[in-house]
């Protein structure tokens, strides 16, 4: 709890992310480098798919960590909405256009990757209906925060968003799947055996971890911009800045 | 001080709502207009034969119905707002989530209520099968209901924006969708004859869920709003 109340500083967060990121950032570039040429170079091609299988090291992260950088938001609003933590605010603040971006990803590397397997950019299966609402939800979270002008309402506006969108995405999920579906099923597991061959498994979890790591270090230099652009008028940053 | 009593929340919210509607009857009358032009559109735009009209029917139907829902609904709290009753509302011993409540479904049966009706009337004209018509009201009972729960929740975080109407659609349109998704299915399962009991359980599953969840979340929007 102590460690709690002396994150929830602004001055200690941005010394101790500071210190933190390269030990973050340095990691998930070697590990994607590494994951890169393990996919890209010596993963054998797909039987079914030859080489397209690979934007699959693109695309698998950036859809998981969609939906996984919804979710750290919304823990992130309900955090900063019950504790009225400002520094969890601005967490939230600053996932928000990354995890658009990521779900644009998704959504664009799935067109690209649909069109030579499925034969098509686009359909409206579960999935993919799904992931475009998830864009829509980002987006609004986004605008509605900028359209306040007073910045703490902002924040507890676009919280209420954030967390009523949570509990949203798996009602929006189940009931787009009413429809004949034709994304395949996930074919990574966690607890039972996975549906694709140990070469392709391990650059796809290794890139996995990559992209969440640099994912964590983009949220916390974004965090360490949102703390400076909130408290540029306090004297910690004046002292910081004319230092 | 006044006691924590549902019964009297609604009343005082519906006998306010319904004078509403009584000296601004246009204002009130508009969102219905609109979807009545909305439905008729899609024949205009389209040949219209009527196994083509029968097949689009319950489509059209409730996507008029859900355009029309969030003209209804993003001013819901705009007069409140400005003529500080909403501040009044807040500070009341009667929980707000209460009053929030009571105040949607007071709207409702002066904007949902009537889209029923006109429901199989739209759906007549669009040569949707007479079968599929009490399939229809049930679905848009269940429907325009969650819909004002989800609206209500959008026009509280948008009260305090100086022009907040288009950012009250992107808002709530996605949220709104399971609602239409399951509501035109089980219309359409109807309108082919098939049973849509399926449909339309789970429709009311999301009904229930979002009537009840949402006024805390309307709630909590409008105290920020206040700020």
């Amino acid at each position: 709890m102590n460690w709690f109340y002396r994150m929830s500083s602004p001055p200690h967060f941005y010394r101790w992310a500071g210190a933190a990121i390269p030990w973050v950032l340095w990691p998930a570039v070697a590990l994607g480098i590494v994951a890169a040429y393990l996919g890209l170079v010596r993963a054998p091609q797909d039987y079914q798919m030859g080489d397209t299988v690979r934007i699959m090291y693109v695309h698998v992260p950036s859809a998981w960590l969609s939906l996984m950088s919804y979710s750290s938001m919304a823990v992130a609003a309900a955090i900063g909405w019950i504790w009225r933590m400002k520094l969890a605010h601005a967490v939230a603040a600053a996932i928000a256009p990354a995890g658009a971006s990521l779900t644009f990803l998704a959504l664009v590397t799935g067109a690209i990757w649909g069109k030579p397997t499925w034969g098509t950019y686009w359909v409206w299966d579960a999935r993919l209906t799904s992931e475009l609402v998830l864009l829509f939800l980002f987006m609004g979270v986004i605008l509605l925060r900028n359209a306040y002008e007073d910045r703490p309402q902002g924040d507890r506006a676009a919280a209420i968003l954030t967390i009523v969108g949570v509990v949203n995405v798996p009602i929006i999920h189940f009931s787009v799947k009413w429809w004949n579906t034709l994304h395949q099923t996930a074919s990574v597991s966690v607890t039972g055996k996975s549906g694709i061959d140990a070469s392709l498994l391990w650059p796809l979890l290794l890139m996995m971890l990559a992209f969440t790591l640099y994912l964590v270090a983009l949220v916390l230099m974004r965090t360490r911009n949102e703390v400076l652009r909130r408290e540029q008028r306090k004297r910690w940053v004046i002292e910081l800045v004319s230092s | 001080m006044t006691s924590v009593s549902l019964s009297r929340v609604l009343r005082a919210q519906m006998l306010k709502e319904w004078r509403q509607l009584g000296r601004q009857f246009g204002a009130t009358l508009t969102p219905l207009l609109f979807f009545a032009v909305v439905v008729a559109l899609f024949p205009l735009s389209t040949q219209p034969s009527p196994e083509r009209l029968a097949t689009i029917a319950g489509p059209v139907v409730w996507v008029a119905a859900l355009l029309s829902a969030m003209l209804a609904l993003q001013t819901l709290f705009r007069s409140d707002y400005d003529d500080g009753s909403l501040q009044l509302m807040a500070l009341s011993p009667t929980p707000l989530w209460l009053q929030v409540w009571a105040k949607q479904f007071a709207h409702w049966t002066t904007s949902g209520l009537p889209l029923v009706l006109l429901g199989p009337v739209a759906g007549y004209s669009l040569n949707l099968p007479a079968e599929a018509n009490l399939t229809l009201v049930l679905a848009l009972l269940l429907g325009t209901l969650s819909l004002s729960a989800l609206g209500a929740m959008g026009a509280a975080l948008t009260v305090g924006l100086g022009q907040g109407g288009l950012l009250f659609s992107v808002l709530v349109l996605p949220l709104m969708v399971p609602t239409l998704i399951l509501g035109a299915r089980a219309t359409e399962l109807a309108g082919a004859g098939l049973s849509a009991s399926g449909a339309l359980n789970v429709l009311a599953a999301i009904t229930l869920l979002t009537a009840t969840l949402t006024p805390f979340a309307t709630a909590a929007a409008l105290r920020v709003s206040l700020e």
